[in-house]
């Protein structure tokens, strides 16, 4: 199962699934990383953490622990 | 009758921009009941009948983050007569994600799609009818910024307030949702009358929303009763309620997005390339220096500093001299006078205690006005002889006489005060006490101001977002945000500025946990007293000031550590997802209204706990027994004063730390009113028994000493800034927590370092080591316990 943690930089992928729940989840969904959603990987921090990502059309930032939570493919 | 109008959308979409072009100056800035959340109120300038609600920047309605709460709640509450949805047409399919919520609410909306120049001139094309006609309510394109379409929102507001006939929403879930959500209503909600709303809390129930089911008062039996039919549902969907409905919410805005939007081929827009640079992996950090050591160099070092100084010690000191003129010439000549005085005070110094007059070469003796240091100079009899008759062909040189010299408030009112005959005690109330606790408050302003410059610019422009982004990984650890960076870094300088900065931290709990160790790192008033315990205790050793660094940067690292597994740090777990915005250039108004408006509430709502506090402090201190009665003291006599007696009754609880005297412990408080006050403290207390720093190293051994100087770089900050603790926690518990915590932390590092140090200096082991260890292992085990609050 490959999260979006696992994608590379200049990579676009699918979301397919997201895990967890509550808040968290509620979170980046409502942040429109829904199932379906195209994401395209831009660059990842300096510090190897968090990466920035475009989704939707605009750029949002997302830790690698979050993003283990978004199945893509 | 008036008419209210709520302002609602994204963070970012240009809201502030719109509320702050709509109503001009007739604002009110304040905070939503009992939260840090901003609230902020205005009258059209157009109808002055018309007051609009600027409500916070938020993506959805959900119940996780504060803003969405309050938002929420004082949109089903108070229910405004109109909303106003402001959306980025540069990015209008998250935008809208809000708006599906927002038009559900049984209020009537109008859209504004904002920024509209931007998306002109990327030559994109948004099709408002087209839009209109899909969601059912008016779409207006505005541009806030160039002053476009205002007073048609505006109108269209009022227009849909005064029909008070609220849009039906036209989306419609998938069928076994709305079954679902249609049984819902029929179980619990059929008493209230309004459709619309009775659908908007269906749809919160179905989403197993408990603060609607808390407000609703359902009993368990209908929960539950609720809760089978959100399970048949979500069988059927295979997911859970609440991925349902903001999926289907998305699913839906990809339909209708494609018709209403044509976007320009795309090539890499002017912010893409700016993001490119400024965060790319090699230039990131460099870059982040150079700002960060920019935005320290002004407001801090340069400009700050001389506004701080300015304000401290011009406007509520002695005076200043008008555009800076004239005050070189005077400083040089009132250098040159001082050094000439203090050969001939040195010289009659040492005729008065050995009765003879030196037969050559004399030392004499040169005080250090900040630390209180005394060094000794030579000189010869020939050096006497020209000093001597400098000082008396010469005058004291007189600031008034060099440029154009503006006395300080101080010096007016004392004249003022003289020139009626007012009795000492008032004198020196109003003088010391009011006026100087005034001073206390506003001296730090400007200094603020120039800070909240930079912070309204950064996060105007977009790069405060970038700063999250490349400090994250390093801050986070430690329980806070990448924006924690800014508050630390001005700390070093002040830490009020410092307090004020962690406002741009969105998150609360990042928030409050930056606000409560800020002041962990010592700022430009501790370093007087530390080079005075350096030069005193520690013989001038270099390693001290590092030390106190050191240490305020381990006790952020642990404090951090350690309250984020705490109960009150406990919460649901925010994920860090964050919008990195579009560059772009902020407006010289609204930087500037930002500045205002932050300064302004800092002298509002810090002001008076500083005020107060100053002025009880000045009361303990000039006032106490002599000879059996009550009087005012004099400076010198602060062994008589009340403050003496609160020093002696709480000493007790500095022995177990070394310092259990009540010199010491006054100094502490007194370094409550402002730190560098402990040097001043220090110097008149132990000054009075011969040379300040031999007195000084009688009185500590070097483990004491340096507990002593841990636990006040540690404990409550100085009264203003805890004022700005208190304005920015907005909230009296967390204000007592934060001090509360500052305290006991420093109480047991002072503990430590006392106990274990005596080990290491050559005291050996004793009864009290054990009490020190024991409070390392407590350390240790806050720091590495599992986390149960948290995952």
């Amino acid at each position: 199962m490959r999260t979006l943690k696992d994608v590379n930089v200049g990579e676009t992928v699918n979301v397919t699934k997201l895990n967890g729940e509550g808040a968290v989840k509620r979170r980046i969904m409502d942040m429109g990383i829904t199932k379906g959603v195209e994401i395209y990987v831009r660059k990842i921090a300096p510090l190897g953490d968090p990466v920035e990502i475009t989704v939707r059309g605009y750029e949002l930032s997302v830790r690698k622990a979050d993003a283990e939570m978004i199945v893509v493919e | 009758m008036g008419i209210r109008i709520a302002l609602a959308g994204n963070p970012n979409c240009g809201k502030t921009t719109l509320f702050n072009a709509l109503t001009g100056s007739n604002q009110f800035v304040g905070n939503w009941p009992g939260v840090t959340v901003e609230y902020k109120e205005g009258k059209y300038k157009g109808d002055k009948e018309v007051t609009i609600v600027d409500l916070p920047g938020i993506y959805s309605l959900s119940p996780y983050t504060l803003e969405e709460v309050v938002s929420r709640n004082y949109l089903i509450d108070e229910k405004p007569d109109a909303i106003i949805n402001v959306i980025d047409g540069t990015n209008l399919e998250r935008n809208l994600y809000l708006t599906t919520q927002i038009v559900e609410l049984g209020i009537p909306v109008v859209i504004a799609i904002n920024m509209m120049d931007v998306v002109e001139k990327n030559g994109d094309k948004i099709y408002a009818k087209k839009l209109s006609e899909e969601i059912g309510v008016p779409v207006i394109e505005i541009s806030a910024l160039k002053n476009r379409g205002l007073k048609e929102i505006v109108d269209a507001a009022v227009k849909a307030g005064k029909e008070a006939n609220p849009q039906s929403p036209k989306h419609r879930f998938d069928g076994s949702v709305e079954h679902a959500l249609a049984h819902i209503e029929e179980l619990c909600l059929h008493n209230i009358d309004d459709e619309n709303v009775q659908r908007w809390y269906s749809i919160k129930l179905f989403e197993r929303d408990e603060k609607i089911q808390e407000k609703l008062g359902l009993s368990s039996d209908v929960i539950e009763h609720i809760e089978k039919d959100i399970k048949s549902c979500e069988k059927e969907m295979d997911d859970d309620s609440e991925s349902i409905i903001t999926g289907e919410r998305y699913n839906y805005i990809g339909t209708i997005i494609n018709g209403c939007v044509k976007k320009a081929a795309k090539g890499l827009t002017t912010s893409d390339k700016i993001d490119q640079i400024v965060t790319n992996r090699f230039l990131a950090l460099p870059i982040f220096a150079v700002v960060m050591f920019i935005v320290y160099y002004v407001s801090v070092t340069t400009v700050g500093s001389w506004a701080t100084d300015w304000a401290n010690d011009g406007v509520f000191g002695d005076g200043w001299h008008l555009f800076a003129i004239g005050s070189k010439a005077y400083t040089e000549a009132a250098d040159e006078y001082t050094a000439n005085q203090l050969i001939v005070d040195g010289y009659d110094l040492i005729v008065e205690e050995t009765g003879a007059e030196p037969t050559g070469e004399f030392e004499y003796p040169v005080e250090d006005e900040e630390t209180a240091a005394v060094e000794y100079e030579k000189a010869t009899l020939d050096d006497y002889e020209a000093a001597k008759a400098y000082v008396e062909s010469n005058e004291e040189p007189d600031p008034a006489n060099y440029g154009v010299w503006i006395p300080g408030i101080p010096v007016f009112v004392e004249a003022g005060l003289d020139a009626i005959n007012c009795n000492d005690v008032v004198k020196g109330l109003i003088l010391d006490g009011i006026v100087a606790g005034v001073g206390a408050v506003l001296g730090f302003v400007p200094q603020i101001l120039v800070l909240f410059i930079f912070l309204a610019f950064l996060e105007a422009c977009g790069y405060m977002a970038r700063v999250a982004f490349i400090m994250d990984r390093i801050f986070r650890k430690f329980g806070l945000s990448g924006k924690s960076f800014i508050p630390m870094l001005i700390g070093t300088g002040c830490g009020i500025p410092g307090i004020m900065a962690s406002r741009t931290i969105e998150n609360d709990r990042d928030r409050k946990m930056t606000i409560m160790t800020t002041t962990f790192i010592p700022c430009g008033a501790k370093l007087p007293f530390i080079a005075m315990v350096a030069g005193a205790i520690f013989g001038g050793a270099a390693w001290v000031a590092p030390s106190a660094y050191f240490l305020g940067i381990f006790a952020i690292i642990t404090s951090g550590i350690m309250l984020k597994k705490t109960k009150m740090f406990a919460g649901d777990p925010a994920p860090f997802v964050m919008e990195l915005p579009a560059y772009h250039w902020p407006t010289v108004g609204n930087v500037l209204r930002s500045m205002w408006e932050r300064g302004w509430s800092f002298i509002k709502k810090a002001g008076t706990i500083i005020l107060l506090s100053t002025i009880v402090v000045w009361f303990c201190t000039f006032f106490g027994v002599v000879d059996g009665a009550f009087t005012m003291l004099e400076e010198d006599q602060i062994d008589h004063s009340i403050l003496a007696a609160i020093g002696k009754a709480l000493a007790w609880i500095f022995i177990p730390l070394g310092f259990g005297d009540w010199e010491a412990t006054v100094a502490s408080i007194t370094g409550l009113v402002a730190k560098e006050n402990i040097v001043g403290t220090l110097a008149i207390i132990y000054g009075a028994s011969g040379d300040v720093y031999e007195t000084m190293r009688s009185a500590f051994t070097n483990a004491s000493g340096f507990a002593f100087l841990a636990f006040n770089l540690l404990c409550a900050p100085c009264f203003a800034a805890m004022g700005a603790i208190k304005r920015e926690m907005n909230n009296t518990k967390w204000f007592w927590r934060a001090i509360g915590y500052q305290c006991g932390f420093a109480w047991v590092i002072g503990l430590i370092i006392y106990q274990v140090g005596k080990v290491f200096t050559g005291e050996g082991f004793t009864f009290g080591t054990i009490f020190g260890l024991a409070a390392i292992c407590c350390l240790i085990y806050g720091l590495v316990r599992k986390d149960k609050y948290n995952k």
